[in-house]
């Protein structure tokens, strides 16, 4: 008997080989690299073709050439922004160097430099402000998830709240929230920027609802026979979600979870521009205000910026996903 | 003597969509220490449900399950339930899926080593012991089900319930599994319910076949003790007249007799009634085959009982 079963072992069939000549195929890799590049060739085409025919009152609509130039533009801003702070600590320092050599007791201070943030610092600025958006929605919308999974009367009680509030937009939100923070947060030396909690809290609202649906879905679809082996187990409830609901659950959780950050990261731009929280949405904000003839250009970047970053994101929650995932048979995408 | 195992006066009602649907209706049934029964009977007449209600995981309505003179109120590792579909976690190993029962049952009783022990001695009674790294998706249907057993087995049940645990798979991958089960249990020496509809598997393994009416409010229709000499050979009883018979019995009862015990012929009275000759049944077998797919209670079979 035990002769047929490891038989029956050595019979699952290996294709480690053969997936690895297929991924030599030269058809396929004509579908994986030139298809793509194709696709972005005609779009740039077609963008350069309509933007020359827009006039707009800022001048003409950018190109992909004049985009071009803007990116390069931004880098070097941001280069000389840098080299400036370099040079405004380095007089700093020589300054206070000077100090104490004359007097050791003296008092020196230190001066953080506030130049006009670049095109990159608020790029960084954004992405810091949807992680913690993120971050919260997430540290609710799981264990509340979970719990309206295992529950019928929790779903019942949380589901009209749920629906009432997942279609609201973030910009309505926004005043609540900035009302709320500065009436609450007001302590010395805050650790974050009021702006800074403005913009996270309004991301964690709208990005809570999609991980808490698809958590509780997730949850409430394990199979009812696992269920019942749980239970006759007896696993305590820590246990029972620790080793069985976490687990079973997981690919809904991250559907849920790339969702929500994919929602984080619309919902941030706009609120960014309401609110004037620093970021990529202000930074769009303050050009179009700006209106000088490489605006439009410049919001382009930006929108091109923000697409890529939101891409990223996903891609970057795919990977996570993969990580995690106990069914690497699953076809993620 | 002190049954082991008792379940008296069991009935069930299921609320479907507020209307009342009574599944079970006093069911009595008295198992000794070591026993092996089997349940056989028409698909929905109820099987799972009373296997269910002695695993704890449904309530009956009416009636109780008593187990070493305890009443049974909740699902617990002293009853643990071999499920059709095997069960595994899909994302533990086979070996954590033996892990997770046998931490849980023997968190205290137990050292880590030997826990570790236990877990590799219950997989090598069913041959799993070469693949205890693999996850369940990488093995066989057959595997997954000596796993399920072994995980079971690991957890010391009092009882052990099964629930048609080997009707997913190939009539040879089945017979090796009843082989093994047969060992196990020789060695073992559990109790157990088996839920079967192979009336061979039912024969070959038992010592009391169990044979359900049909639903709704379906009841135990007859008992028929099995008094094959063990072991077992399953290619010497193919011939044996007394397996032949009982086997006859069991199929008999199954299509001429799948109705409701006449009259207040119920659970206990069915296990003292004798098993009638089976010559005067010859017709009601060939009668009755028409009538088999026939859902209502007074299907043209019943008239025979
Ligand atoms: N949880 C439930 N709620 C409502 N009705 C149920 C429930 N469980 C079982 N039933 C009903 O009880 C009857 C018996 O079901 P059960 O699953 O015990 O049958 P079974 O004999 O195991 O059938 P099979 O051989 O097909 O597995 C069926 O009519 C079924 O519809
Ligand atoms: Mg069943």
């Amino acid at each position: 008997m035990s002769d047929t079963l490891s038989n029956a072992a050595a019979a699952i069939p290996d294709h480690r080989l053969e997936r690895i000549l297929a991924g030599f195929n030269p058809g396929k890799l004509a579908s994986a690299l030139i298809l793509p590049t194709l696709g972005i060739l005609v779009f740039l085409l077609a963008w350069h073709l309509s933007a020359s025919r827009i006039e707009t009152s800022l001048g003409q609509f950018p190109g992909p050439v004049q985009v071009w130039e803007q990116v390069q533009n931004l880098a070097a801003e941001h280069r000389r922004e840098r080299d400036k702070e370099a040079a405004f600590n380095e007089r700093q320092q020589q300054r206070n160097a000077r100090k104490l050599a004359a007097n050791p007791e003296a008092e020196v201070k230190w001066r953080s430099y506030t130049g006009k943030p670049t095109f990159f610092d608020q790029i960084v600025t954004s992405l810091l402000t949807v992680g913690a958006g993120f971050l919260i929605a997430n540290l609710i919308a799981i264990p509340l998830g979970v719990l309206c999974g295992l529950s019928a009367s929790m779903y019942k009680a949380v589901n009209p709240v749920i629906q009432v509030f997942k279609p609201v937009s973030p910009l309505a939100w926004l005043p609540l929230v900035t009302m709320v923070v500065s009436a609450t947060y007001s302590v010395e030396d805050p650790m974050f920027d009021k702006a800074f909690l403005n913009s996270a809290i309004t991301v964690a609202l709208c990005c809570l609802w999609p991980t808490l649906i698809n958590t509780t879905v997730g949850v409430t679809g394990i199979d009812r026979d696992l269920v019942n082996v749980s239970r006759v187990m007896a696993l305590s409830p820590l246990t029972h979600i620790h080793k069985i609901v976490l687990p079973a659950a997981t690919p809904m959780i991250f559907t849920g979870l790339r969702l929500s950050l994919a929602t984080g990261w619309m919902v941030l731009i706009a609120a960014e521009m309401l609110a004037q929280n620093p970021g990529l949405g202000k930074f769009v904000w303050d050009e179009f205000q700006n209106g000088s003839s490489n605006s439009l250009g410049r919001i382009m970047v930006a929108v091109l910026a923000i697409g890529l970053i939101g891409f990223m994101l996903d891609k970057l929650m795919l990977a996570l996903q993969k990580r995690v995932s106990w069914d690497k048979q699953a076809v993620l995408r | 003597m002190i049954n082991y195992l008792e379940l008296s006066g069991v009935g069930i009602e299921f609320d479907t969509n507020g209307s009342k649907f009574r599944a079970l209706q006093n069911v009595n049934l008295k198992l000794d220490k070591g026993e092996f029964v089997s349940l056989i009977g028409h698909s929905g007449c109820g099987k799972s449900t009373v296997l269910n209600i002695v695993a704890g995981l449904y309530r009956a309505t009416e009636g109780g399950v008593i187990l070493e003179g305890k009443e049974v109120l909740d699902p617990g590792p002293d009853r643990a339930v071999v499920f059709q579909n095997h069960s595994l976690m899909p994302w533990l190993s086979v070996y954590d899926n033996v892990a997770l029962a046998v931490d849980q049952v023997f968190r205290r009783s137990k050292s880590r080593a030997e826990r570790r022990d236990w877990i590799e001695h219950n997989l090598a009674l069913v041959n799993m012991d070469h693949a205890m790294d693999k996850l369940p998706s990488e093995i066989s249907g057959g595997m997954k089900q000596r796993v399920g057993i072994a995980r079971c087995l690991a957890m010391q049940p009092k009882v052990l319930l099964m629930d048609e645990p080997f009707g997913a798979l190939d009539a040879l991958t089945r017979a090796q599994l009843q082989d093994s089960l047969m060992q196990i249990q020789a060695e073992l020496g559990n109790t157990v319910i088996m839920i079967t509809h192979d009336v061979d598997e039912a024969v070959l393994l038992s010592d009391r076949i169990v044979m359900m009416s049909n639903g709704p409010a379906a009841t135990i229709g007859d008992i028929l003790p099995v008094g094959l000499a063990r072991p077992r050979d399953r290619l010497a009883l193919a011939e044996d007249p007394e397996f032949v018979h009982l086997r006859q019995q069991v199929l008999e009862f199954l299509y001429a007799k799948h109705g409701h015990p006449a009259g207040t012929q119920a659970g206990n009275q069915a296990e003292a009634a004798a098993v009638s000759p089976a010559g005067t049944r010859l017709a009601a077998v060939a009668k009755s085959d028409a009538a088999v797919d026939s859902p209502e209670p007074g299907a043209p079979g019943t008239a025979a009982a």
